[in-house]
């Protein structure tokens, strides 16, 4: 029983922490990307189509497929997904960097395209709505034990130290703390918020990817379903701190795991729903701000757009 | 040296000649209105002279009809290039104007996607489905059925609208909308569908109406959360937004949950509530669905009195934010705080009183919406949230937060969405609408860099035209051109 809500902790946990770490890099670099649910939702969608059609393509006549192995796919749907998630973030940068456009609008307008696109493409495409893709078990190394639980660690460790201990890490920082300062020692401000918003994007389609086909076995309309918007939950109770942040997918991802086994366990006495559970996470948020607003670690510049010519 | 001496001394001269000309001009008439004056003063017309004045006026408007009507023609051009001109010096024509172009734009990416669909969709036609985007609800084949659930399905886009539209004019960024809806609507819903009073009618309404207060009093609460934490710890009110917005979509299906009075008890509606016309509490419709019905009258729509309400809430909000010392003072917090602070304006009150009254419109807008008889509230909602609170942030972004404005941008909208309902005949699905207007949300972030486009075109014609006009004055034909529209005159 407790191993299993370990492990399924753990399944929660991955992708929200890697989400949370896109949410880092973003508002490290100056730019607020509210539009990580889009990039889920995006990303994981592309990672599918991918996935989906390369399994068919492998196909024999016979029947069978061909591929000796699903791992190969998964990989390459991790890679895929990825990609698309940067390059949906790039609407993003361009309109919050080049444009300077509000932030949060602009992550609003993603947070609706996606799931827009998603849903006319997927209701043309019959096809990829349903199969075999879409069922996580293809893609399991035996039970719950998934190569992308590992893959993403792996990432969140590199990266982060990445973040904190190199030179293009530390620049990318300064955007987010005084642009003006950074711009004055030769760091071209734009391209660093652009390198930023754009591992946030790969991290935030990584996310989806990773969640729908180690959780949920469907397509990403509604399955994401807010999980972008808790990664951000996580990201601000992590004081935008690495470390933190994946002590706090821990815990969330404990509360979520907790909302579907808690009526078989000691907790059935209490007789609480799933519902609140779920908006336990979103509360404890709200108590931290309230705590931390003196010492929160938020970046001084995030959602102000650098305008050079601004003295 | 000489040469240009030379010139200003003609041009002087020149001058001198055409004020000259013109005191001669003025002369007569200036006689004339003397006259005419001393007439006015001095004699008492009789009742026939009087007559016969007005029928030689009449005569000689008509006589010089046709000289008149062709004056005014040929000056039409210079007269409507001014009118021209003169717009965009106007405030609002910026905004105006970047809010046409992002539509436009919108709807241009949308065909692109239509056109891209046909990889996967051989049947699809672009142009159709162009033309069903651009038709609204008059591409459908019950037009005045899908007329009226158009208007009653702007009802909330109005009022979430409004709720983004007032919070941003204070600087606030209202993303929680969606949130308040969710509560309006259960705090109407738990009044109108636990008492019942079918067959009266009266009691009916006054249920109604204690439920609309009832939806306030929820959504001003649950707004008051983002809105003193920020006025009082000056927390960023997006998050806490978001993260109300989920605590409600969770609560919300937690009270309906447990209700089990409230569910439908219908084979298959199970995971839906009762609707309002079961408990007799709904939203007055005073004829308006059967104005809007299919051709033979068998199809009612869902319009009610609400969309009425909602135009009078969207009138009265503009007299508030422009009549108003409270409006004005909202305003100055949100152009800059400081500065309302320090003009002794009690900034944070402000900013709770803004949300305050955001949270009441976009509970009302829930409220709304399902009190109407037809519509149907669905129990679980936590893994979504209502759309109507976020197409409130387009509606109000378009209309640059004008609250009239938001009415005519809410329309435009559901328009919009009403077209894309046709979709499925071109081959397509609903679902390009939302892409539409998610870019169309997009492109309106870029209203300030439209707007400075807009700055730089006109600021671009300016410059050629004073460079033109100082080529012209120079020349006779200028001068000459004065004084004909002058004698014109």
């Amino acid at each position: 029983m407790f191993g299993n809500i370990i492990l399924l902790t753990i399944l929660y946990a991955i992708p929200m922490m890697m989400v949370a770490l896109g949410g880092v890099f973003a508002e490290r670099s100056g730019v607020i990307n509210l539009g990580l649910e889009g990039g889920m939702i995006f990303g994981a969608f592309i990672g599918a189509i991918v996935c989906k059609a390369v399994i068919e393509g492998s196909k024999v006549d016979g029947g069978g497929y061909a591929l000796a192995s699903n791992q190969g796919v998964f990989i390459l749907g991790m890679f895929v997904s990825m990609l698309a998630g940067a390059i949906f973030s790039l609407l993003l940068s361009f309109s919050a960097i080049n444009l300077k456009a509000d932030q949060t609008i602009g992550g609003t307008a993603l947070n609706l395209l996606a799931p827009a696109i998603v849903l006319t493409f997927g209701l043309l495409i019959p096809s990829i709505r349903s199969d075999k893709v879409d069922s996580h078990a293809s893609f399991s190394l035996g039970g719950e034990n998934y190569l992308s639980t590992y893959i993403c660690l792996a990432l969140f460790i590199g990266l982060s130290i990445w973040l904190y201990k190199s030179k293009i890490g530390m620049h990318l920082r300064a955007c987010g703390e005084h642009p003006s300062a950074a711009d004055s020692v030769g760091i071209n401000v734009y391209k660093m918020r652009y390198l930023g918003t754009t591992i946030s994007g790969a991290l935030a389609g990584l996310g989806g990817f990773v969640y729908i086909f180690t959780r949920v076995s469907g397509i990403a309309e509604s399955s994401v379903a807010g999980l972008g918007f808790l990664s951000l939950a996580i990201m601000i109770f992590g004081n935008w701190n690495p470390v933190l942040i994946a002590l706090g997918a821990l815990l969330f991802g404990f509360l979520k795991v907790l909302g579907v086994v808690a009526n078989s366990t000691f907790l059935e006495a209490l007789n609480l729903p799933g519902y609140f559970y779920n908006m336990l996470p979103y509360i404890i948020v709200i108590v931290t701000l309230v705590l931390s607003r003196n010492n929160s670690g938020v970046p001084k510049a995030e959602g102000i757009p650098y305008d050079k010519g601004a003295r | 040296m000489k040469k240009s001496n030379l010139e200003v001394s003609e041009n002087k001269q020149k001058e001198v000649k055409k004020v000259v000309k013109e005191v001669n001009e003025v002369k007569p008439v200036v006689n004339e209105i003397k006259e005419v004056k001393e007439n006015d003063i001095h004699e008492k017309k009789t009742f026939k002279e009087v007559m016969g004045n007005c029928v030689a006026k009449t005569k000689e408007f008509f006589v010089g009809f046709p000289k008149n009507t062709k004056e005014f023609f040929v000056n039409l051009p210079h007269n409507s290039k001014e009118f021209v001109k003169s717009i965009p010096n106007k405030k609002g024509f910026n905004s105006v104007a970047s809010s046409l172009i992002s539509i436009l734009v919108g709807i241009f990416i949308g065909f692109l996607f239509m056109v891209f669909a046909i990889v996967f969709q051989k049947t699809a036609s672009p142009f159709r489905g162009l033309g069903f985007v651009f038709g609204g609800p008059f591409g459908s084949s019950n037009v005045g059925y899908e007329l009226g659930n158009m208007l009653f399905k702007t009802v909330p886009l109005i009022f979430t609208g409004l709720s983004v539209g007032i919070a941003y004019k204070t600087g606030l960024f209202n993303i929680g909308a969606p949130g308040q809806f969710l509560m309006g609507t259960m705090g109407a819903l738990l009044v109108a569908l636990s008492i019942n009073t079918t067959g009266n009618r009266f009691a009916g309404v006054m249920v109604w109406l204690l439920a609309l207060v009832v939806a306030i009093a929820f959504a001003i609460l649950w707004a008051l959360i983002p809105g003193f934490l920020k006025a009082q710890f000056g927390i960023n009110e997006v998050i806490i937004c978001i993260m109300t917005n989920w605590i409600a979509a969770n609560l919300v299906s937690w009270v309906y949950s447990s209700l089990p009075n409230l569910k439908n008890p219908a084979v298959g509606k199970g995971g839906f509530l009762i609707k309002t016309n079961v408990t007799g509490n709904f939203t007055p419709k005073i004829g308006l669905d059967k104005l809007f019905s299919s051709r033979n009258g068998s199809f009612l729509s869902d319009l009610d009195i609400s969309i009425l309400i909602a135009i009078v809430v969207g009138i009265l909000l503009w007299v508030l934010m422009n009549k108003t010392t409270l409006g004005y003072s909202l305003k100055a917090c949100g152009y800059n705080r400081n500065a309302a602070k320090y003009a002794g304006i009690n900034e944070k009150l402000n900013i709770m009183i803004a949300m305050g009254i955001a949270g009441a419109l976009a509970g009302l807008g829930g409220a709304f919406y399902y009190l109407n008889p037809g519509q149907e509230m669905i129990i679980n909602t936590s893994a979504t949230l209502p759309n109507y609170g976020f197409n409130g942030i387009p509606a109000a972004l378009l209309a640059n937060s004008n609250p009239i404005g938001i009415i005519f941008t809410s329309l435009f909208i559901r328009y919009i969405e009403s077209g894309s309902l046709n979709l499925t005949k071109a081959g397509y699905n609903q679902n390009i609408g939302s892409i539409i207007i998610a870019i169309i949300i997009y492109l309106a972030g870029f209203s300030r860099f439209f707007s400075e486009r807009l700055d730089d075109i006109k600021k671009f014609f300016a410059n050629k035209k004073k460079e033109q006009e100082g080529k012209l004055l120079t020349t006779e034909g200028q001068v000459k051109q004065n004084n004909t529209n002058k004698g014109g005159k």
